[in-house]
């Protein structure tokens, strides 16, 4: 039986890659390897041995040019020590072999900073949204709903039937678009899979600290057309036990949290597709 | 260098920070050079450890420090400071004997060093790395103020770190010894109240003071020496009776200000931070109150200690009587109480600290949401009766007091399990949510609304 295989990156500023990894190994994964970024650009590590891509949360190169802006440029450019093939061959023959990416906070920002989010029509280098600064001015850590849509092509929210409970912890988690076109392709593809709400998951909500940064439309996590590549600025790795819950002494509550399912969904996904 | 145009002497002596310097054998310096190009770190080599017992700085080729390594370790003698010890007295108010103390709550819930920090705590991650138990805010709106921090180090595992710490520096003003010693209880008891264990503990004293050195700008130097002795002597004394190694800590000594007019030195002060061990996470306790019909308890006994009280300093006085703190009474009542946890008897604990028992009483109902009915009656007091006020068993600071809740079903369990130490049930958790307090005469003293209370205490820094 071919063994299902997830990589979590790590290196210059990432630092939620433990979890990250726990997850995965929680879910099912048969194999977890974490890996440095250079271990990648000397060649050591390839993409091409594994499923599913983690992308996790972090201050990449410290935020310094606005959030995960630097990685985008460095996999986006970046050469293989030793060879003529660059880090983004790699990543496009990822997505075309049909694998999985989630991107989590600093890793949602980097993915729609490459462009890898959205990517209306397959257009997966052309940047056409951002996470910028959240309203409020400043970095939040609190845990916010999120309502999720059912008819999202997302392959790792499938079974949620209303929403799930997550962690945010950004300083730049406003989601804005080049343009209305955009978000109204968005909107009409299901691609804006969760929005921030209340505890109902009644409806999307931009009032704050429920919409913890005023992202349009209250998207907190968005997928691709083949909902394969998606991202998500709450943590899904920050809450696979019940003791992460912030009320759990006070309330009854399964074993497993809520950000397990993403994970979860994902090696069922590619046990039925991939393997 | 990050640009050029620094002196030799600039570059030895600069705090530039995250550098690191390290010792490679020869053997393994290109391997470990071609690691840090790989991995994008500056690294160069600087020199050699040598057997030539000197300090030898070379810029280019020429010598710019040539010093005797014994010299540098051991050429400067220690200080030699005299401490002068004066006990300070300060005016004592007179005693006030109200019928409502409801609005005395409300002002210490707002005071600076009570008041909710929610708006700053969340400007900084405390969950990141996936093992997050007890975060800073709890309860029913995640707003209520934790008493310390558990995390998961290991996910494979329950078991659990637990952070606390201890900080009470307006007792500086009265005397440095009572100040670390109950900074010490205040960690300690904090780190217990969640459930942390007695036995795997340690702790860590950061200090910041006053230039303590005797001179012209610091004509006080010997009193302020005495004060630096006392609170070391305090160190060592409650280290040993709870015995609490330390494992690391800091020394800032020059903390004042003078702008060649007016001199203000900063209280002495120490943080005192505790490290310990939680067998198994899932058996934290966290301070929120938790179901209407649970029994209020106070552990521990309270004296006439506002000396040194936010309560005082509310209304402009230091007073003298500061809290004492009896390590061993109170190291068996902690002990009695972890034992309490570990057979899941506990509802909900918070220690008292600032602002005493109304404090704790009023921040552990609304992080419940739930209302309190209290009898001042009935908690344990320790003193001459004269002293046995409302006033005093409202906002009194005595030390090593936890205030626990427990359903009722679980009473004769946990009564049994603290017995032998100082503990009375003082009330009962109610649906409505208010916060009523009897006082020891029969009538009610404070009673006050949650969501008043609650603003009280969150309106100050909300908008920061």
């Amino acid at each position: 039986m071919t063994l299902a295989k997830a990589i979590v990156l790590t290196g210059n500023g990432t630092n939620c890659e433990v979890e990250a990894a726990h997850a995965c190994r929680l879910a099912g994964f048969d194999e977890v390897r974490i890996a440095h970024i250079s271990e990648l650009l000397y060649g050591e590590v390839r993409l091409d041995d594994f499923h599913f891509l983690n992308l996790t949360g972090g201050f990449l190169d410290g935020d310094d040019l606005g959030s995960a802006k630097a990685q985008a440029n460095r996999l986006k450019n970046a050469r293989i020590a030793g060879s003529n093939e660059h880090l983004i061959d790699q990543i496009l023959r990822f997505i075309t072999e049909g694998k999985l990416i989630l991107g989590v906070c600093n890793g949602f920002q980097l993915m729609v900073k490459m462009g890898l989010l959205p990517a209306l029509d397959g257009k997966y280098l052309n940047q056409s949204a951002t996470l910028t600064f959240n309203d409020c001015g400043r970095f939040q850590d609190r845990w916010v709903y999120m309502k999720c849509d059912p008819d999202s092509p997302s392959v790792f929210t499938k079974g949620i039937s209303d929403g799930i409970y997550l962690p945010i912890r950004h300083g730049e988690g406003k989601f804005l678009v080049e343009s209305q076109e955009v978000v109204d392709r968005i909107e009409s593809l299901h691609l804006s899979v969760l929005k921030y709400s209340d505890a109902d998951y009644a409806a999307p909500t931009m009032e704050f600290p429920l919409n913890p940064n005023g992202s349009t439309n209250a998207i907190a996590g968005l997928c691709d057309e083949s909902g394969r590549l998606m991202g998500l600025m709450p943590h899904p790795e920050a809450f696979l036990h019940r003791t992460n819950h912030p009320r759990w002494t006070r309330e009854s509550l399964p074993e497993e949290g809520d950000g397990l399912i993403l994970f979860r969904n994902a090696v069922t996904y590619i046990r039925s597709n991939l393997l | 260098m990050k640009y050029a145009g620094l002196a030799p002497w600039e570059i030895l002596i600069s705090e530039a920070q995250e550098r690191m310097s390290l010792a490679v054998p020869p053997e393994k310096i290109d391997e470990f050079l071609a690691l840090a190009q790989k991995m994008g770190v500056e690294a160069t080599v600087l020199g050699d450890f040598t057997d030539s017992g000197f300090f030898h700085i070379l810029y280019n080729d020429a010598t710019v420090a040539y010093l005797p390594i014994d010299f540098l370790h051991e050429g400067l003698p220690p200080m030699q400071l005299r401490g002068v010890w004066e006990i300070k007295k300060h005016p004592e108010p007179r005693p006030v004997k109200k019928a409502d103390y409801t609005d005395d709550l409300k002002k210490l819930l707002s005071s600076l060093n009570i008041c909710s920090k929610e708006s700053v705590v969340r400007r900084y991650d405390h969950e990141v790395q996936g093992g997050s138990v007890l975060k800073p805010f709890t309860g029913v709106k995640n707003d209520g103020p934790s008493d310390a921090a558990v995390l998961r180090p290991d996910l494979e595992s329950f078991e659990g770190v637990v952070v606390s710490h201890g900080i009470c520096p307006r007792y500086s003003d009265i005397d440095t010894y009572q100040m670390m010693s109950n900074a010490i209880d205040e960690g300690i008891r904090g780190y217990v109240a969640v459930g942390g264990s007695l036995d795997l503990i340690a702790g860590l004293d950061n200090f910041c003071w006053c230039d303590p050195v005797q001179s012209e700008k610091t004509p006080d130097g010997e009193f302020k020496t005495a004060q630096l002795v006392r609170a070391n002597k305090a160190l060592f004394d409650y280290c040993v009776a709870y015995n609490v190694p330390l494992i690391s800590g800091k020394d800032s000594m020059k903390n004042d200000f003078f702008d060649g007019v007016t001199k203000i030195s900063i209280p002495p002060t120490v943080l005192f931070s505790v490290i310990g061990k939680i067998d198994d996470v899932r058996k934290t306790v966290t301070m929120d109150a938790k179901r209407p019909g649970d029994i209020v308890y106070l552990l521990g006994k309270t004296a006439f200690e506002l000396g040194g009280s936010e309560y005082y300093a509310l209304r402009g006085f230091v007073g003298n009587r500061v809290p004492r703190v009896d390590a061993e009474k109170s190291l068996k009542r902690y002990r009695a109480y972890h034992e309490a946890v570990q057979q899941e008897l506990v509802a909900s604990c918070h220690d008292l600290s600032d602002g005493g028992l109304a404090v704790s009483l009023a921040e552990t109902a609304f992080a419940g949401g739930f209302g309190m009915e209290i009898y001042l009656q009935r908690v344990l007091f320790s003193g001459v009766s004269c002293d046995r006020t409302d006033e005093v068993l409202l906002f009194s600071e005595s030390a090593s007091r936890l205030l626990v809740t427990v359903h009722p079903e679980d009473r004769d369990m946990f009564e049994n399990v603290m017995s032998g130490n100082c503990f009375s049930s003082i009330g009962m958790i109610t649906e409505e949510t208010i916060l009523t307090v009897t006082g020891i005469d029969g009538s009610v003293v404070l009673r006050g609304a949650l969501d008043d209370l609650k603003e009280a205490w969150q309106s100050p820094l909300r908008e920061l």
